[in-house]
């Protein structure tokens, strides 16, 4: 570890949280129907939107129609990207002639996109041409992040409205999410990163003979709009297999910066936005810092081991430490422009966040230096989370813990002055538990059956390891990934000829994705619609605050303790064992 | 329900036409006027001819001769090593591939790794041994022995640029010093001064040797 390393991961931090007021009021303005500067600019496309989906913008939802129009809207979307994937042969916008992957990747892949997972089993430059790029898998960068932000906004409502059933209207909240948050911010980002040498053209690739005589391929494409909304969007699907480690993804040191802040801006504005919603900015602000706190954690964790060589470098003796002009620690699948501060930064924020691209091969990593990105997954992505997703996720669990405190106070548990009674803390019960029980039996499963253990690549405890990131990663619809675990088999043909799925591992994965992205949503939305229609009682003496350092110390040790007793166990299996011996497999 | 069905359609199409080809293309075409170079992979000419990318890192090996033909290994694709008279990038897992990318994937406590590492080690020491006397296994940078994540690293470190400096001045016959100041001089360092860490640009190192110093 450098001074310089920790510099730059505290400048990281100072930058971000500097700027979540400023992007989290924006987006509470944009949530309450304020006015924006942009609709000046953009409100005829907002109103004309409408009328063509037949909506009328003062018309709000219950959170049952609000929750049916999210899910009828991601049906249909699946099945037509789920078309234009299998039919990019024959589609415009298709340099080299990819043909679509086989049905069972193709599931896979259209469940990442539609749940902000953006898992990838295919690798983007040798499977997808640019019309399923563009018009298929980016369009998802947007949609599903703007769905996930909406339904946030919607959840928020249920907690700050009272005596009512309306949570918004689902229409308006996608499209203003759209406008005026995504769009602006992933404009500015595509012409940074342009700017830094990330490509944007329509040409597929350039043949040149290189300086020592090697034929070597360029492979572009629209890569920078599309780079820049999957790290806003929490998404994290690469135009690149290597994703964002390839320097056409991520040009630059300074490049590396913008899309790391990408990836937790809106996660972490959302907490101030929710704080102005139900105004009390505060509760937003505590929410904030135990998120900040757990990361810390994640990235101290990550960069301490990183900076340190493991078993197979020592055994090999590569063993420089970090002196003048050399990084030292594992360098391994790392890029000498990151590092390993901002390797292992990235490898933290983009598993809290569920964002899943990645600047560095994780499946590298030493066993305990994997914990960082294993477990900031497994507390249900609600450290940040996803854009919408990870807030909800947290919502819930603060409701637990406001559960729990009552329960040691011997109070009805309020949050925000309304009661948590038996209904909430049902769906509350099943919103924060579905996720080890799918992920645990998906991982048995996989690990278990002789189909499953064709994706495996790496021998000994690193199998398991590669498998149960599998589908933690894709249970919490992050999308990172022990790369060496795969679900497609690709022969290096021109046009992606002869290729193959790994139909277990695609079907499995798939639906797990799907499973767990949908339930905590509907879980969230029905939390919110009781929540709605309650009165808040004045707060009292005997109130137990929520924006007290005690609630977030309580809260985190409820976050923790959840996911340590699901997974401890498991983890015990792979990345603990490899973390305690110096034995190699 | 119904209601829902055909405004997410219509929605379905307005989403797909708006994010899906005119945001792309509004971005490339301001993309292509802004930053030309840039959006176009940052190529690098030499006499007029393409000869690369900045941003990406490219193979300087040579084949193994064997009895005088190019030796082969089983698969049939040629065995190659490091060519003594240019800096050497960072080991590759793709063989510099720039359309075909992965990781190399092999976990912390894997013995396939393991050996990996120690023969790339070993060539690495037998390379610049000669020219940096006393190099030991202790003191190779790590980068100069691991694989880079994308396979095309464009940056060496600059530890290991100083000591391949020592192997180019000898086998080029031009002073250290200057190499050295090429080394510096293609040096991308911290953004702002902070972010990340510097690297030497390794095409465009051997480029600029290369037009001062050519191979004898």
């Amino acid at each position: 570890m450098t001074w310089q390393g920790w510099f730059q991961i505290g400048l990281y931090l100072a930058v971000l949280t500097a700027l979540v007021p400023l992007l989290g009021g924006y987006m509470a303005r944009v949530y309450l129907g304020q006015r924006v500067v942009l609709e000046r600019v953009l409100g005829p496309v907002e109103r004309g939107f409408y009328r063509a989906v037949r909506t009328r913008p003062d018309r709000e939802q219950d959170w049952k129609q609000y929750a049916i129009t999210t899910l009828v809207f991601s049906t249909l979307f699946w099945l037509v990207l789920y078309a234009i994937l299998r039919l990019q042969g024959v589609l415009p916008f298709n340099p080299l002639r990819f043909s679509g992957a086989p049905w069972n990747v193709t599931f896979n892949t259209t469940s990442s996109f539609i749940t902000s997972s953006d898992w990838q089993y295919y690798g983007g430059e040798t499977t997808m041409s640019h019309c399923s790029q563009m018009a298929g898998l980016a369009v998802q960068n947007f949609v599903s992040a703007g769905v996930g932000m909406a339904v946030l906004a919607a959840v928020i409502r249920g907690f700050a409205r009272r005596d009512t059933d309306r949570l918004g209207n689902f229409w308006v909240d996608l499209t203003r999410t759209l406008l005026y948050i995504l769009l602006p911010l992933s404009a500015i980002g595509t012409l940074l990163l342009v700017s830094q040498g990330v490509v944007q053209t329509f040409t597929g690739s350039v043949t040149l003979t290189s300086l020592h005589g090697f034929e070597q391929v360029l492979a572009l494409g629209p890569v920078a709009s599309q780079i820049a909304i999957k790290q806003l969007g929490t998404n994290g699907g690469g135009f690149f297999n290597v994703n964002s480690s390839f320097p056409f993804e991520n040009a630059t040191t300074f490049s590396n910066f913008v899309e790391a802040l990408f990836i937790l801006l809106i996660p972490a504005a959302a907490t101030y936005q929710y704080g102005k919603m139900i105004g009390r900015v505060r509760q937003g602000w505590a929410l904030y810092v135990a998120m900040l706190l757990l990361l810390g954690v994640g990235i101290f964790n990550a960069y301490y081991q990183e900076a340190r060589p493991t078993p197979a470098l020592t055994a090999a003796g590569v063993t420089a430490p970090a002196v003048a002009g050399s990084t030292g620690g594992t360098m391994q699948d790392k890029e000498q422009r990151y590092g390993i501060a901002n390797s292992t930064l990235w490898a933290s924020v983009t598993t809290a966040a569920s964002n899943g691209s990645v600047n560095s091969g994780h499946e590298a990593y030493s066993g305990l230096g994997g914990l960082t990105p294993l477990s900031l997954m497994m507390t249900g992505e609600v450290i940040f989370g996803g854009v919408g997703s990870g807030l909800y996720g947290m919502l819930l669990m603060v409701l637990l813990t406001v559960f729990i405190a009552g329960l040691m106070v011997g109070r009805t548990p309020e949050y925000l002055g309304k009661k948590i009674q038996a209904r909430e803390v049902k769906l509350v019960a099943i919103g924060s538990l579905y996720m080890p029980v799918i992920v645990l039996i998906a991982a048995a499963i996989a690990i278990g059956a002789p189909a499953g253990q064709k994706s495996i690549y790496d021998a000994g405890p690193q199998g398991f390891s590669e498998t149960l990131y599998a589908y933690v990663s894709q249970g919490n619809n992050n999308g990172s990934a022990f790369a060496g675990y795969t679900g497609f088999v690709q022969p290096n043909a021109p046009g992606n000829k002869g290729a193959t799925g790994v139909p277990l591992a695609d079907l499995l994965g798939g639906t797990v994705m799907l499973v767990c992205r949908f339930i905590p949503m509907l879980a969230a939305l029905a939390v919110a619609g009781s929540l709605a229609a309650k009165r808040p009682a004045p707060a009292g003496p005997g109130t137990f605050r929520t924006d007290s350092p005690v609630f977030i110390v309580l809260l985190i040790g409820v976050i923790v303790i959840v996911a340590a007793l699901s997974f401890l166990p498991a983890l015990a299996l792979g990345p603990i064992v490899q973390g305690l011996t110096t034995q190699l497999f | 329900m119904r209601k829902d069905i055909v405004g997410s359609l219509v929605a379905i199409v307005l989403l797909t036409v708006g994010f899906g080809l005119v945001y792309p293309l509004a971005m490339t075409g301001v993309a292509q006027v802004t930053f030309n170079r840039q959006a176009n992979g940052s190529q690098v000419e030499r006499d007029g001819k393409v000869v690369g990318s900045h941003l990406i890192g490219q193979d300087f090996r040579k084949p193994v001769l064997e009895n005088g033909k190019p030796k082969v290994d089983e698969d049939g694709n040629p065995v190659l090593e490091a060519d003594p008279n240019w800096f050497q990038s960072r080991p590759s897992q793709s063989d510099y591939s720039a359309n075909v990318t992965f990781f190399n994937n092999l976990g912390p406590n894997q013995k396939d790794l393991a050996d990996l590492l120690k023969a790339n080690l070993d060539a690495y020491l037998a390379l610049e041994r000669p020219h940096t006397p006393g190099l030991t296994a202790a003191g190779v940078p790590v980068d100069a022995v691991t694989t880079s994540a994308s396979g095309v690293d464009p940056h060496i470190s600059p530890a290991n640029a100083r000591i391949q400096a020592n192997r180019i001045a000898a086998v080029r016959g031009a002073p250290l010093d200057r190499i050295l100041t090429l080394v510096r001089q293609s040096t991308d360092e911290r953004a702002i001064g902070v972010l990340g860490e510097p690297g030497v640009n390794v095409l465009e190192l051997n480029l600029a040797v290369d037009k001062e110093f050519p191979v004898r």
